[in-house]
């Protein structure tokens, strides 16, 4: 659709905002749930499936975003996230350490040097529901003590009141607050309830200033989908085609096994091309996906199932 | 298809074990409950697309064979068969439908060596349709009577059956399945290029204990054809094939007053309007040309996209088409597999070759073909009229005519303009104009915002040379039953 | 889109032929006054005193306090109905039709394959516009032709009578039956999508609706034996359900169908909807059996002889042929028999999501 993309105007209006967003093709619900079963079904084996479990280690926002969260937690994470199998220094590390913003100075210390970034959910995550100024001190905090990348959440009521405008502002606010560190804008898809939706919200991020759209929170059902990926896929690849800036994807929450992974990676694959398949495109939000990924890739070299035993609880 | 060699994901080939079929060297008739060799003495060999080498040699049943499966047809048909309550009847079926289902990886295979097509649809589409079709048919034995067909249903007899190769073992299902949950007999006569799989369906047959003569299979060519429909003893003739040759069906069947339905060719138009949902309809469009090869009589072969927005829709489909993988058909990874035969090849690339002579352009992706089989790759051709034949032959294969369309008027229009009367494709996010156009599509499957989609509810067939009579659901007992005057 | 029922249908006057159909709306008056003069005799005189010509009274038969002066009576001409006008044939020619005694009765047209293929043009052109009327509306011009029939009851009658030699009384229930059949085919068309439609439940989020619409073009080939019940009986199934005609009249005993033509004509049914041909069935039959824009062949009223080859000539373009049954009984409950021949199924599929 390149004559709907527009650089972000800023006299744009709920009234231009909905013409140019309800102006995007429709999705077909059954259409688009069959595409991603069909995907699904490829058959990622031998010399594919070991250079996709190192690619999809290489995505993992290994993530923890619980209140019962603390310094020794996260600097055990940030452990893992540089060197996930202790016992295989050929494992890559993981590609950021996702903790909420208290908690970004002790990840930045503990990965510092180490190329794995600190990534910050911000902006009152998980509901979003924040004075924008809060959020906007929120993020600044978040940045200036160490945090490459933001996880800003959008304001779903307003998205679906019909508000594109309020989206938009803030999260170009929330961008500008974001100065260099990328921001990932949370769309929590399991909220926008239509694929519709899921499409119309990734132009509004990307248009917006978004680096990454990314699915969910983790803390609503049904939180990342393949069906939803493939959407928000299609969106950074139209959008793509149209400005050659490549926006990256982030499926987050519900992603526990290697072969969910590898799935997702064939989405990938399929529907964006070569051009997302590496970290600074493409990203897993997950945090017992990792573990899984090493024992496939144990079984896979040894050819014998180990144990969970043998992999670090955190 | 090795694509993307340097790219980051590459697919490692991922084949289906052929170990799952036990081929025999030789198949024989099934006649009356037993496989027997054939009368004629004749043999054929029936070999794999993919790579020509021969899977098993079958017999080639003359007419004294085909008369002796017509009276065991009609014995089986006086006697047990048509003794039997509905009931039993039904459970003979549900009883198939769940041994297709325990056999279904074995049958996949086996339909995939014999006839080409990917794994991916064997085994996704076929076989599952398959056991659908009598599980679905085996529940109507006991009901005939609530059909709402005509008053005091009763079977029509032995049922003649001819059935192509595209879906060799899912055609058997659509012929036999209705047959015989109605009560009648049938003998049913494979492709010559594909009959492996109804020969095991035979097996099957024992399996279940069907009593000997209600299912008969008997394999060969044209003339076995010819000899079968042409029976007298027959009183009902199902065919599914080509226009040429329902015609010559047709024409054999007139006076003799033997029932008759035909499910024939077609030249789907697949109309997209500005307003779709384009990557769904990319998707459509995919699987309307390039499923199974193209060899699908309700092919969305012809692609009439509104003006406005073609080329948009246009350079997603190629990109789309880029990522289809072509190659082993047992690679559970392939999406386009082997064309079926050496003639059917020659017969796509015959038309292709016509288009581009008549001023299509043609276009394929990178898409290098193995040495050895059959192979066609993804073809679209833009700039097509009306007028070429690439737009008004039915080619059979993966190619796929792009025109356009201005109105929605126009659309119908070009759309009805062929003698076929098969399916057609509506792509639109509106509504009323969906059901507009539907209304007007002058055949007999309309698949909206979606297409190629078979049930065994659903009811299957053409207008006008696209064929008579429906199969699949209510409607497509009607075919295999008689009623009170 | 639909016209309201009982508005005349204006297609049919600009529809060209000759002037006939103005001469015939004329003729009409003079022949109803002489049917009227007709129901005046006693019942029981009606068989010897029947005049040997539809529409004339025989001298003999006028009461002896009539005026003397003996008043020339109006002839009528047979004509064909073709897009809603009443052409003589291209060809110029006709042929007699005689009386089941062997009296001459009148001349009949005697239509050319011209005049078949330019029937089929008409029924072509208004096929769309039939299928397209709402089923409400074609139902009650159906029963527009039912009323037209039984303001005309007596007219029937004698051609009837005239043309098999029945009684009054069988001539009176042949036509009874006739205005019935079109009354029970009048309720059809707003029934019958709902009793061959289906909502099918397939395995998918599909929204999935099968129902019949009408083949297209049928040529119908009316049995020779039943020029009026059957002739009906045979017409309304077909345009019941949306399809049009071109029917060869009883070649026998056309004029019962030039006479349903004139019914149909003021019933508000399009023109070329049905388009009746008298002549030879053995000429027009294998044209229409082979004519490629013809979708539906009817042969009912086939000569057993031919049958055969005219549904191997319907193979060429794949016709859906509605076999000769033989021994129909024209007074039986038809059920849906004679309208499924000509039905397709059509089924559409829809996926169900938000």
């Amino acid at each position: 659709m390149p004559e709907t993309v527009l650089p972000p105007d800023p006299a744009a209006s709920n009234t231009s905002l909905r013409a140019l967003l309800h102006g995007l093709p429709g999705v077909d619900e059954v259409g688009a749930r069959a595409r991603a079963a069909d995907l699904s079904t490829r058959s990622i084996k031998t010399s594919a499936k070991a250079r996709a479990i190192d690619l999809a280690i290489s995505m993992i926002d290994l993530t923890t975003l619980e209140g019962a969260d603390t310094r020794g937690k996260v600097r055990a994470l940030s452990a893992k996230a540089v060197r996930p199998d202790p016992a295989d220094p050929a494992v890559p590390s993981a590609a950021a350490v996702c903790v909420y913003s208290d908690l970004v100075a002790t990840a930045a210390e503990a990965l510092a040097g180490s190329g794995v970034k600190v990534a910050s959910v911000a902006t009152a995550f998980p509901s979003g529901r924040a004075p924008l100024e809060a959020k906007l001190a929120d993020t600044r905090r978040a940045v200036a003590d160490g945090a490459a990348e933001i996880d800003m959440v959008i304001d779903r009521g307003a998205f679906l009141a019909g508000d594109y405008l309020a989206v938009r502002d803030e999260i170009t606010a929330v961008k500008e607050a974001c100065g260099d560190a990328h921001l990932k804008v949370i769309l929590e898809t399991g909220e926008l309830a239509t694929y519709d939706n899921v499409r119309r919200a990734s132009w509004l991020a990307i248009l917006a200033g978004a680096d990454f759209i990314k699915t969910s929170t983790g803390k609503v059902a049904p939180a990342a989908t393949l069906p939803v990926t493939l959407i928000m896929l299609e969106a950074v690849r139209d959008h793509y085609a149209a400005t050659g800036r490549r926006v990256g994807v982030k499926p987050a929450g519900g992603i526990r096994t290697a072969k969910d992974a590898l799935k997702y990676l064939v989405l990938v694959n399929e529907v964006a091309g070569d051009g997302w398949l590496d970290p600074d495109h493409f990203r897993l939000g997950a945090s017992s996906l990792l573990n899984d990924l090493l024992m496939q890739r144990t079984r896979l070299s040894t050819g014998t199932y180990p144990g969970p035993d043998y992999y670090t609880l955190d | 298809m090795e694509r993307q060699a340097d790219g980051i994901f590459e697919y490692a080939p991922a084949p289906e074990s052929r170990a799952v079929v036990r081929l025999r060297p030789a198949y024989e008739l099934f006649i009356d409950g037993e496989f027997v060799p054939a009368k004629s003495g004749e043999h054929m060999t029936t070999a794999n697309p993919a790579d020509e080498e021969p899977l098993a040699q079958v017999s080639v049943a003359g007419e004294t064979d085909v008369d002796r499966a017509v009276t065991a047809a009609r014995r089986a048909f006086e006697g047990v068969w048509g003794a039997m309550s509905g009931a039993e009847r039904g459970k003979y079926l549900f009883r198939i439908a769940r041994i297709l289902q325990e056999r279904a990886r074995e049958l996949a295979v086996l339909e995939t060596l014999d006839n080409g097509k990917p794994i991916k649809e064997t085994r996704d589409v076929d076989l599952p349709l398959v056991a659908a079709h009598f599980f679905y048919h085996a529940g109507w034995a006991d009901k005939l009577d609530h059909a709402g067909m005509g008053p005091a249903p009763r079977p029509v007899g032995v049922a003649a059956q001819v059935i192509p190769w595209n879906f060799p073992l899912l055609m058997l299902a659509w012929k036999i399945a209705p047959a015989l949950a109605a009560g009648n007999t049938v003998v049913l006569k494979p492709a010559e290029t594909t009959p492996l799989s109804a020969l095991v369906f035979a097996e099957i047959c024992q399996e279940a204990e069907l009593p000997p003569g209600v299912v008969n299979i008997v394999t060969g060519a044209g003339e076995t054809g010819r000899a079968l429909v042409g029976h007298p003893g027959a009183d009902k003739v199902a065919f599914t094939g080509s226009t040429a040759v329902g015609r010559e069906i047709a024409r054999t069947v007139a006076g003799t007053g033997k029932r008759l339905t035909l499910e024939l060719g077609g030249k789907g138009a697949n109309i997209v309007y500005d307003d779709a949902a384009l990557d769904q309809a990319v998707e459509g469009i995919v699987s309307g040309i390039f499923f199974n090869q193209g060899h699908v009589c309700c092919a969305g072969s012809r692609l009439l996209v509104q003006e406005s927005a073609a080329e948009e829709l246009l350079a997603r489909l190629r990109a789309r088409i880029e990522r289809l993988r072509l190659g082993d058909p047992l690679d559970k990874n392939t999406d386009i597999g082997a064309i079926n035969s050496a003639e059917q090849l020659e017969r796509i690339r015959e038309l292709a070759r016509a288009g581009a002579e008549e001023g299509a352009e043609s276009w394929s992706p990178d898409c290098p073909l193995p040495e050895r089989g059959h192979w066609f790759p993804p073809t679209v051709f833009t700039g097509v009229t009306q007028a070429h034949r690439i737009a008004r032959e039915e080619i059979f294969g993966p190619v796929l005519s792009v025109l356009t369309f201005r109105t929605p008027e126009e659309a119908v229009a070009k759309a009805n303009n062929t003698p076929y009367g098969l399916s057609a494709g509506v792509w639109t996010e509106k509504g009323s104009r969906m059901l507009w156009t539907a209304e007007r599509l002058r055949a007999g499957v309309i698949w909206s915002n979606t297409f190629n989609k078979f049930d065994p509810a659903s009811p299957f067939g053409g207008y006008k040379e696209s064929g008579y009579g429906r199969e699949g659901g209510r409607h497509g007992l009607e075919a295999y039953l008689v009623h009170a005057a | 889109m639909s016209t309201p029922p009982e508005h005349p249908e204006p297609a049919r006057a600009a529809a060209g032929g000759d002037s006939a159909a103005t001469d015939d709306r004329q003729h009409s008056a003079p022949e109803l006054h002489a049917e009227a003069a007709e129901l005046a005799e006693p019942l029981g005189a009606g068989g010897a005193a029947r005049p040997d010509r539809p529409g004339r009274p025989d001298t003999s038969a006028v009461p002896a306090d009539a005026p003397a002066a003996e008043r020339i009576p109006v002839r009528k001409t047979y004509k064909l109905y073709v897009g809603g006008a009443f052409p003589r044939s291209e060809s110029g020619r006709c042929y007699p039709v005689t009386g089941s005694g062997g009296a001459h009765l009148a001349n009949a047209a005697l239509a050319s394959r011209k005049d078949a293929r330019d029937a089929v043009v008409a029924a072509r052109s208004a096929f769309s516009g039939w299928a397209g009327r709402t089923a409400y509306n074609r139902g009650q011009i159906l029963y527009r032709a039912a009323e037209m029939m039984e303001g005309r009851r007596a007219q029937f009658a004698a051609e009837v009578t005239d043309a098999d030699g029945v009684d009054a009384r069988r001539a009176d229930a042949l036509v009874s039956a006739a205005i019935d059949r079109w009354v029970y085919y009048a309720g059809w068309p707003d029934k019958i999508a709902q009793v061959l439609g289906a909502a099918n439940p397939v395995s998918g989020p599909y929204f999935n609706l099968s129902r019949p619409e009408p083949t297209g073009v049928v040529a119908i080939l009316a049995p020779p034996m039943a020029p009026l019940l059957g002739l009906v009986s045979v017409v309304a199934p077909v345009i019941a359900t949306g399809n049009t005609a071109v029917v060869v009249a009883s070649e026998r005993a056309p004029l019962p169908a030039v006479t349903l033509a004139e019914v149909l004509a003021t019933s508000d049914l399009p023109g070329g909807v049905v388009n009746i041909l008298t002549g030879r069935a053995g000429e027009l039959a294998p044209h229409l059996a082979s004519h490629a824009d013809v979708d539906g062949l009817d042969l009912t009223g086939a000569d057993p002889g031919t049958a055969a080859e005219l549904e191997r000539s319907a193979a060429q373009t794949l016709k859906r042929v509605l076999r000769p049954g033989g021994g129909e009984d024209w007074l039986a409950d038809p059920g849906t028999s004679r309208m499924t021949p000509f039905l397709e199924t059509k089924t559409v599929w829809h996926p169900i999501g938000a």
